[in-house]
């Protein structure tokens, strides 16, 4: 089963292209004076789980993908490979490598056992952009309203807000932010994010 | 000092310039001469070390004026900015000088650069505990207190340094001057990780819940030496816990004869040119005032070289102390006196003053007039967070009274008065800010900033001020002519007393009457004044009056500013398919579709220079359109919105929210449906494809994806929170071909040779997975032109991969979205949103098919009964045809009955929704919403194109292959 | 711009928002049954105070979520936000 998924990814790698990809050469750009960051982490499976916490389904479900559903709002919880986000009450999103769509959509499936789930693989939806580094705060505040302050919203904090004029899921890690940008959106806000970094990479 | 010497012609250069003065010499030109100043000077300040005095021209009697102030109050002194980049009205007051700065005086108005503006400007957001506004003394107090003790704070202030009032005066804090304690002071709260100084950044607005918009002024100082890459100017959008407002006062003056001439100034404007920018306003002046702090202006001047020839004071009795000064110096005061004119050709000359008693008026020779009408504190922010505000007696000016925002006053802006008093008002708001902040309050001195509790300087007590607005021209129905109470405006006390002879008796009355307060300084010396002015000529007292609104911004504010970074390409998202950089490289033109990029043709290239020009809009899409029709062709239909539908009552969602029924359909199985509002009025149609018996996929019009989605959530919370279903967007989740023609389903087999293609295996409105060009994917068999046509969905990863290998063997011509309008239309498809505008039901559109009989109820089923919704003249969407088949009908075209156009109003019967030329029909056609149009189907009827009305005949809106014979190829 | 705070996600500026109108305004349990007058006054009619007015918001650019809030519509303060289906607070 997994050798089989496995072999199918490979089969059509060649053929995916991620929604970034034409930015690679200039986040690299923009990443070489060292303050700063920029880079599309492509093609993570992102599967949008909705059930209601109160259910023993939600309870299955964080048994079997070994990590319990957050369900503070705003936050991550992470473990192994995986990584699940609060996107509302009622909702998550589930994140994890490259190729692991197919395996995780059944394992949510089954551990909901015939209760009311909603499982959606929605890895293609939006592209993560990754936004690191000492002046990671700088550049996202010129078009992020939170308060992104590390007292505020340090890691394992999660939102989703607006960066600029589209929408995004902002995660906070320890080595800096992950914005989960809808995929046709993503040139849009690589392009916002390079120009809003112009101050904080010309002197390196 | 030296430096200065050495590259000018010696003290000459700056005839006005005190001894002493150090800096760098900058070189300007202003109204076509060569300046020199120093760095540091304003505009303003270097103008008046160069004894120019008319530096502008008033805008309505072309008045000479000179500069009034020292600050972001100046009404007079407005120059427009020619290099190195044109910038009208600006206050020479504001503009730090810099090398090469060219500028002009400027008549009341300037002219906007008729280039782009080169220079970056961006916008920020920023968070704190505490945001204190001016950096004067109560300001540092209240900042240094709450940044000590851990808060977040932003001390904002818009001039280039820290210090306020303290810039102005000679005072001495703690034994040393106030400006380099405010400097030292403000140095050591910059280095506290958690505080954000922010210099030249004036705080424009003050909005709810104490959201507060700044602009700094970062590169503005530097002429042509800024860097390109750093914002000229910065919008700070900043949410504060708590905000204190120690934003100072401003000096007011009287309205008597003349008081607009180059020479009067204000009294501490003077103070402020002869302590800190160490130039002379003049040589020679009399000083006229209501309050004693003229008195400090007057002395400080006269120790910088004037000569004070009187102080007119209003009082009989002035401070004590500030008398005995004055005896000690030798300086004639005048008490009980009256500044009656202002007089001079072009500037001041002489002023006349005379006892309040009467008598014979007095002339004395004076090139400088110094005037203090008393200090009005600056409550701008504060009345536009919401506060109130009551007036002070003693002030003889209004001061913040309540509010409902976590906000307030702090120093001469609530009307303390000495320096030692505004140190520890300041000291008690950081104090309260730091509590609200839930922050342990430090015990300790009162004015607990840095290393030293600052002393305040010898402050004489004061004697009591009298308010006086206006020195009355001599005998019965006086001359008020040049008694300005607005001098931006022009507005005199003449035009005030008019206005209150017209009957007008609130302020906010006479400042539209006479534009009083209204100039782009927004009356920040004149507004209490011409206050005072109508209460005077009332008789009632300008307490009762109150004030006019205070409004953003506190200063004007360019454009590009506000527009930040938000502008050119990066104004609006662009939205763009996995497809879009083969688009591109294929030539395609694009339509925009909300924010999407869609192509819309793909034109044909010409072949070389010259010969060849390629294909323009018409050719291109008559031949793609043929493509479509006779062969085969394909377009990126990523764009739809597409939902998931998930859950056991996914069908009686559906069931509730389409008109037709959902419910019935089976797995595998495709319908089309209409979502209607609750008033009937089509809202949305898409397709529904059933996935599993509780598992839909729904897709919307491009424009609607994100509409559709809430509207289900929506119904879902506030109405059926029982049902069980979820919905996600799967939009971008998968990209789509639309592969359509005769000869799409023998491109589609060679691509998916694992998919039965003929018609029994896949019919109609079914749907299967299949592997096409090696990729995982789902293919509708779905039609949106009549033609046997399949929509191939794949992640959209793939989706470039997919579309490449359509396209690979040459044979599938590629089209756009105007193809793929004139195919709809032919077959009288309407879209929503071009053929509806939120007026038309389903029945209006004649599909009365589609809206469901047996169901108990859906949204908008109701309004089907509504009378409104049955009346016989409803528009109905209807085909014309133009009679000369070359005419193309302009969208949005009237229709009317006569072929010659009454007398308006003029009837109309409906108008043109859609309009194409044909391949397929060989001529032009339009799709119209005409009044009771299906019952006028063969009549004739009129459109204006151009200056023509032109006969058209209202037909069927299907007009091509009605009988619906080519969808299975 | 107000800050609202969402019942799940805490204060957002309000951009992150949408606006729905007056809340409590139930869709009729049988439209079939009311007549065309109150089956208009369901459609068109709603109320707009000047003080507090309960109103519904959806947190659109968050989590997606519909909610109520009594605001003063003099003032534009928030009295109360509270999650759809429960009864409107008491505001003294």
């Amino acid at each position: 089963m997994a050798d089989s998924v496995a072999a199918s990814v490979a089969a059509s790698m060649a053929e995916r292209r991620s929604p970034a990809a034409a930015f690679a050469a200039r986040f690299e750009a923009a990443s070489a004076g060292g303050g700063l960051r920029l880079a599309e982490i492509p093609f993570l499976t992102q599967i949008n789980l909705r059930v209601d916490p109160k259910s023993p389904a939600a309870e299955r479900i964080g048994t079997a993908i070994g990590v319990p559903l957050p369900v503070e709002p705003g936050t991550a919880a992470g473990g192994g490979d995986l990584e699940v986000l609060w996107l509302g009450p009622d909702e998550w999103l589930v994140v994890g490598p490259d190729g692991a769509a197919p395996g995780l959509v059944e394992r949510l499936t089954e551990a909901a056992d015939g209760e009311h789930v909603s499982v959606v693989d929605v890895s293609a939806q939006r592209t993560t952009l990754v936004v690191a580094g000492d002046r990671a705060r700088d550049v996202l505040a010129h078009g992020c309203a939170l308060d992104l302050h590390p007292r505020v919203f340090g890691p394992g904090r999660v939102a989703q807000t607006m960066l600029a004029r589209a929408g995004v899921v902002l995660v906070a890690g320890a080595d800096g932010f992950r914005l989960l940008v809808r995929s046709s959106f993503a040139a849009y806000v690589a392009e916002w994010l390079l120009d809003a970094s112009v101050e904080y990479v010309a002197g390196g | 000092m030296s430096e200065r010497s050495e590259r000018t012609g010696g003290a000459a250069a700056q005839p006005h310039r005190r001894e002493g003065a150090s800096g760098r010499v900058l070189r300007f030109r202003f109204d076509g001469r060569e300046y020199e100043g120093l760095e540091g000077d304003t505009l303003a300040s270097a103008l008046l070390a160069n004894g120019v005095r008319a530096v502008a021209s008033s805008i309505r009697l072309g008045r000479p004026r000179g500069v009034y102030a020292a600050g972001s109050e100046e009404p007079n002194a407005l120059v427009q900015i020619e290099e190195p980049f044109p910038e009208p009205m600006l206050q020479a007051t504001t503009v730090e000088l810099y090398d090469g700065l060219v500028a002009t005086g400027l008549p009341g108005q300037g002219r906007l650069a008729d280039r782009p503006d080169p220079a970056r400007y961006d916008a920020v957001h920023a968070h704190c505990d505490v945001l204190v506004v001016g950096a004067g003394p109560a300001g540092i107090a209240a900042a240094g207190v709450a940044a000590r003790a851990g808060a977040r704070v932003i001390l904002a202030d818009e001039r280039p340094e820290p210090g306020g009032s303290l810039l102005g005066t000679a005072e001495t804090l703690d034994g040393r001057p106030g400006r380099e304690w405010a400097a030292e002071e403000v140095a050591a709260l910059a280095a506290l990780p958690e505080v954000r100084v922010l210099r030249r950044t004036t705080v424009l607005g003050h909005y709810d819940d104490n959201h507060v918009i700044a602009v700094e002024r970062r590169t503005n100082h530097l002429g042509a030496a800024a860097p390109a890459d750093v914002a000229r100017e910065r919008v700070w959008r900043i949410r504060a816990g708590r905000v204190v407002l120690a934003t100072g006062g401003h000096e007011r003056f009287v309205a008597f004869a003349g008081n607009d001439l180059p020479g009067v100034m204000l009294a501490g404007a003077a103070r402020t040119y002869a302590n800190h920018y160490r130039v002379l306003p003049g040589r020679r002046a009399v000083v006229f005032t209501t309050n004693d702090s003229a008195y400090a202006a007057a002395l400080d001047l006269a120790d910088a070289g004037v000569e004070i020839a009187a102080i007119a004071d209003v009082r009989q009795a002035p401070g004590e102390a500030w008398a005995a000064r004055c005896a000690e110096r030798g300086l004639e005061v005048l008490t009980g006196h009256v500044v009656t004119a202002a007089k001079g050709e072009g500037e001041v000359s002489s002023v006349e003053v005379a006892s309040r008693e009467g008598g014979q008026a007095r002339e004395i020779p004076a090139d400088l007039l110094l005037v203090s009408g008393g200090w009005t504190p600056v409550v701008h922010l504060f009345s536009q967070a919401g506060g109130t505000l009551r007036y002070d007696e003693e002030l003889g000016a209004f001061t913040p009274g309540e509010t409902r925002q976590a906000v307030e006053a702090a120093g001469f802006a609530r009307g303390v008065r000495t320096l030692r008093a505004c140190l520890e008002d300041g000291a008690e708001a950081g104090r309260r800010a730091l509590a609200a902040a839930g922050f342990a309050v430090p015990a300790g001195p009162a004015v607990p900033s840095g290393t030293a509790v600052p002393s305040a300087g010898e402050e004489p007590a004061a004697a009591p001020a009298e308010h006086l607005w206006l020195v009355e021209a001599p005998g019965d129905g006086g001359d008020y002519g040049t008694h300005f109470v607005d001098l931006q405006r022009d507005v005199t006390v003449g035009e005030v007393l008019r206005a209150v002879g017209a009957g007008l008796t609130s302020v906010e009355h006479v400042k539209r009457y006479t534009t009083a307060g209204t100039a782009h300084d927004q009356g920040k010396t004149s507004g209490l004044l011409t206050g005072g002015v109508v209460a005077h000529a009332l008789g009632v007292d300008v307490a009762e009056l109150g004030t006019t609104t205070f409004r953003a911004p506190y200063t004007p504010v360019s454009f590009a500013a506000l527009a930040g970074r938000d502008r050119g390409p990066l104004h609006d998202p662009v939205r763009v398919t996995a497809m879009h950089e083969w688009h591109v490289a294929r030539g395609a033109l694009f339509e925009n579709v909300g924010q999407w990029k869609r192509p819309w043709y793909y034109p044909r290239r010409g072949e070389g220079p010259g010969e060849d020009p390629g294909e323009d809009m018409e050719a291109a899409v008559l031949r793609e359109c043929r493509a479509a029709r006779e062969d085969v062709a394909a377009m990126d239909a990523s764009t739809l919105g597409k939902i998931d539908v998930v859950g056991p009552d996914a069908a009686v969602l559906l069931d509730r929210l389409y008109t037709n029924m959902m419910s019935t359909l089976k797995v595998g199985s495709i319908r089309y449906g209409v979502m209607c509002r609750p008033d009937g009025m089509v809202f949305d149609d898409g397709t529904v494809i059933r996935l599993a018996d509780d598992r839909f996929l729904v897709t919307t019009t491009t424009g609607n994806a994100a509409a559709v989605l809430d509207w289900m959530e929506e119904w879902l919370q506030t109405e059926w929170p029982d049902l069980r279903v979820c919905c996600t967007s799967v939009t971008e989740q998968w990209a789509t071909v639309a592969l359509v023609g005769p000869r799409s389903r023998e491109v589609l087999a060679r691509l998916a040779p694992g998919l039965a293609v003929d018609n029994d295996s896949f019919p109609f409105m079914t749907w299967r997975d299949a592997e096409v060009a090696g990729i995982e994917a789902r293919v509708c068999r779905i039609s949106f032109s009549g033609e046997l046509a399949y929509e191939i969905n794949v992640s959209s990863w793939s989706g470039l991969a997919l579309w490449e290998a359509v396209m690979a063997s040459g044979e599938v011509t590629p089209y756009g979205t105007e193809t793929m309008h004139v195919l709809r239309a032919e077959k009288g498809f309407p879209i929503v949103g071009q053929d509806t505008d939120g007026t038309v039901t389903p029945q209006d559109l004649g599909m009365e098919w589609i809206v469901s009989k047996k169901k108990a109820d859906f949204v908008g089923k109701r309004s089907f009964a509504r009378a409104d919704t049955s009346r016989p003249d409803r528009k109905h969407l209807v085909g014309l045809l133009p009679e000369d088949p070359g005419v193309l009908l302009p969208e949005g075209a009237h229709l009317v009955e006569t072929s010659a156009l009454p007398e308006p109003p003029v009837p109309t019967l409906g108008f043109v929704t859609s309009s194409y030329r044909s391949a397929a029909l060989g001529r032009t056609f339009a799709l119209a919403l005409v009044s009771g149009g299906r019952e006028r189907v063969g009549e004739r009827l009129y459109a204006p194109v151009g200056a023509d009305l032109v006969p058209v005949t209202v037909t069927s809106h299907v007009l091509y292959d009605p009988e619906g014979a080519r969808r299975d190829g | 711009m107000l800050l609202i705070a969402c019942p799940w996600c805490g204060p957002r500026d309000e951009a992150e928002f949408h606006y729905g109108g007056q809340a409590h305004v139930a869709y009729p349990e049988d439209p079939a049954a009311l007549s065309d007058e109150e089956w208009a006054r369901y459609l068109f009619f709603r109320d707009n105070p000047e003080g507090l007015f309960a109103e519904r918001w959806s947190h659109t650019a968050g989590c997606r979520r519909w909610f109520n809030a009594v605001r003063d519509t003099a003032t534009n303060e928030i009295h109360a936000v509270y999650r759809a289906g429960e009864p409107r607070p008491v505001i003294a």
